[in-house]
């Protein structure tokens, strides 16, 4: 089975909030010290693929829409036990729109061959708009399952479960498919050995330009779906009260005095 | 004139999201001096339907047995048709239930339109559509200019005020020719939970990695949150851990919750958590670090080990009655 895992490199969401600054101008994030790192969905989605090809054999391949600096990423998927990976190189704006993304993936993919499945991450931990799944699919005229956890390949058709809001459902689709995940229990993604890590740098990672998957920067300027026209760090002005006491007990009572009406209002 | 058009779920019923995601409907319509509508996809209840046509200008229920339990290209076919045929539409509203998060940008890409999650406030003036929201994580706000029409918005409804009663509009039921569905959801699990959901909960009470296991969840949690008539949460560190379901989760990849009172049991307060449940109306934290960013949104807490203060707490509460 051929499976797709699309990736996007992201700004540490980790980073302490105190870290945390935007430039008013180009609105975006200033990266200051932090790490660029990939995001979590991302790497739930890479070891939800690498699980269905150690079951089943195949091949994974991870693709990204990026910079330089996403060649990192790639090669910790490679590292991860991916096969080969692809980066398409960013031209024009540095926080496209989803939609020129997705048209970017879908152009990169026809590029790359036909798959059986292709996976992303639910939204990412940067700006979390979470609509690049979705678009793709409808670019590629793909049936997709968003917040989906798990997956079964068994003779081309696939079953995947997904979370909701109140609990959980399976559905079955023949390939191909695109499935956007989430993280569980179960795809807590795998930390590379080190002899993977020194395999990954033997394995493809292709460059291409826009102009390699057939498109030009005007095809998918980034800004004609949406534009940010504010980004600003919101400020809080809350005061905690730290319940003070001689003891232990007295702090509970002063605790539970506190809760007690809210709950009295609300049973 | 430009229309909104609120798409809804028959059999969510008239529910806080339905009611929230028309209110923000009709002020939107009334600021672009157009009509609301409302699309049911699926059967929908004598309430929703008079709670719609209290409200809207048109309500149309799609009403067949392909829409009868959702199944994803259905909806999103169904969605399509019955948006088409209304005219001069400015934005598609949606509530925050899984089905609408996964529809928005697929029905927006087939109406030609323009798509955005997670949307906190929303602006028509002089037909720009704006829309803020959090971002990164919770530790920024953004405004986004939407560019194209339709404008496809799925949005934090049951935070939203709801609609003032308006003349009273006309109710079709409607069916469409929908095409073979490739992809089929073959089983449902409702996980079982006693009383409200998280999302209406009045009182919260959420545990975090600083439990160290599902025990304390389970025990002395449990405990408090049958005292405080509570609903139980979690942060995402405690879900991915596995001690408890994945439905459990509060924050940005969680429930996003607005209870009267949230408190946050051994939750250091990462912003992601924060997203989730930052419109508490009280917030309060157990917690042993007295540096935790928890502490930096709660109206109180205390600086202790939960250990040594939930059993306690628990039978304080129940003595008080």
């Amino acid at each position: 089975m051929k499976i797709l895992v699309c990736i996007k490199q992201i700004l540490d969401p980790d980073m302490p909030a105190r870290d945390f600054k935007v430039n008013a101008e180009t609105k975006e994030a200033e990266r200051g010290g932090a790490n660029l790192v990939t995001n979590i969905f991302c790497e739930n989605a890479l070891e939800t693929a690498l699980q269905i090809k150690e079951k089943t054999s195949g091949k994974v391949t991870a693709l990204s829409y990026g910079t330089d600096d996403t060649e990192d990423s790639l090669r910790k998927a490679l590292a991860m036990t991916v096969d080969e990976a692809a980066l398409i190189l960013r031209e024009g704006d540095s926080n496209p729109d989803a939609e020129a993304v997705a048209k970017v993936l879908a152009a990169a993919i026809t590029k790359l061959g036909e798959f059986d499945l292709i996976l992303m991450g639910r939204e990412s931990g940067d700006w979390g708009v979470g609509q690049t799944g979705g678009l793709l699919a409808e670019e590629l005229g793909l049936p997709s399952l968003a917040f989906v956890d798990s997956i079964e390949a068994n003779d081309g058709t696939l079953t995947m479960r997904r979370q909701t809001d109140s609990g959980t459902e399976t559905a079955t689709v023949t390939g191909p498919a695109l499935a956007l995940i989430t993280n569980n229990e179960f795809n807590v993604p795998r930390i590379p050995k080190t002899r993977d890590v020194m395999m990954s740098y033997r394995k493809p990672l292709e460059k291409f330009s826009l102009a390699d998957i057939g498109l030009s920067a005007e095809d998918v300027s980034g800004s004609s779906f949406y534009e940010v026209t504010d980004l600003s760090i919101p400020t809080k002005d809350v005061q905690c009260e730290f319940v003070e006491g001689d003891s232990i007990d007295e702090k509970i009572g002063v605790l539970a005095s506190k809760i007690q009406p809210v709950v009295a209002a609300n049973s | 004139m430009s229309n909104v058009i609120v798409v809804l779920f028959g059999n969510n019923g008239w529910d806080r999201s339905a009611e929230g995601a028309a209110g923000t409907g009709q002020r939107l319509a009334q600021s672009t001096g157009g009509n609301l509508n409302v699309v049911f996809l699926g059967d929908a209840s004598k309430e929703a339907r008079d709670g719609a046509a209290a409200c809207a200008a048109s309500v149309v229920v799609v009403n067949q047995p392909e829409l009868a339990e959702y199944q994803p290209e259905a909806a999103l076919e169904a969605a399509q048709k019955a948006c088409a045929e209304i005219s001069d539409t400015s934005v598609v509203l949606f509530g925050n239930d899984t089905y609408s998060q996964e529809l928005v940008p697929r029905l927006a890409h087939r109406l030609g339109g323009c798509s955005l999650a997670d949307v906190q406030g929303v602006t028509a003036d002089g037909g720009q559509v704006l829309a803020t929201r959090s971002a990164y994580g919770g530790k920024a706000m953004s405004t986004y200019s939407m560019k194209k029409t339709p404008v496809v918005l799925w949005v934090r409804a049951r935070a939203m005020d709801p609609a003032t009663p308006g003349a009273g509009g006309s109710l079709e039921e409607k069916a469409y020719e929908l095409a073979t569905p490739r992809l089929t959801i073959t089983s449902r699990d409702v996980l079982e939970s006693e009383g409200p959901s998280l999302e209406d909960a009045s009182i919260i009470v959420s545990g975090g990695r600083g439990l160290g296991g599902p025990e304390a969840f389970e025990n002395e949690l449990k405990g408090l949150a049958t005292a405080m008539h509570a609903v139980q949460g979690a942060s995402r560190a405690a879900c991915d851990a596995g001690w408890v379901p994945p439905n459990w989760q509060v924050g940005q990849t969680g429930k996003k919750v607005a209870p009267e009172l949230y408190l946050a049991i051994a939750i250091s307060g990462a912003s992601q958590h924060l997203l989730g449940m930052g419109d508490s109306k009280m917030i309060a934290a157990i917690n042993t670090d007295p540096d935790a960013p928890i502490f930096k949104h709660c109206s109180f807490g205390i600086v202790e080990d939960y250990k040594n203060v939930v059993a306690p707490l628990t039978e304080k509460l129940n003595s008080m009655g």
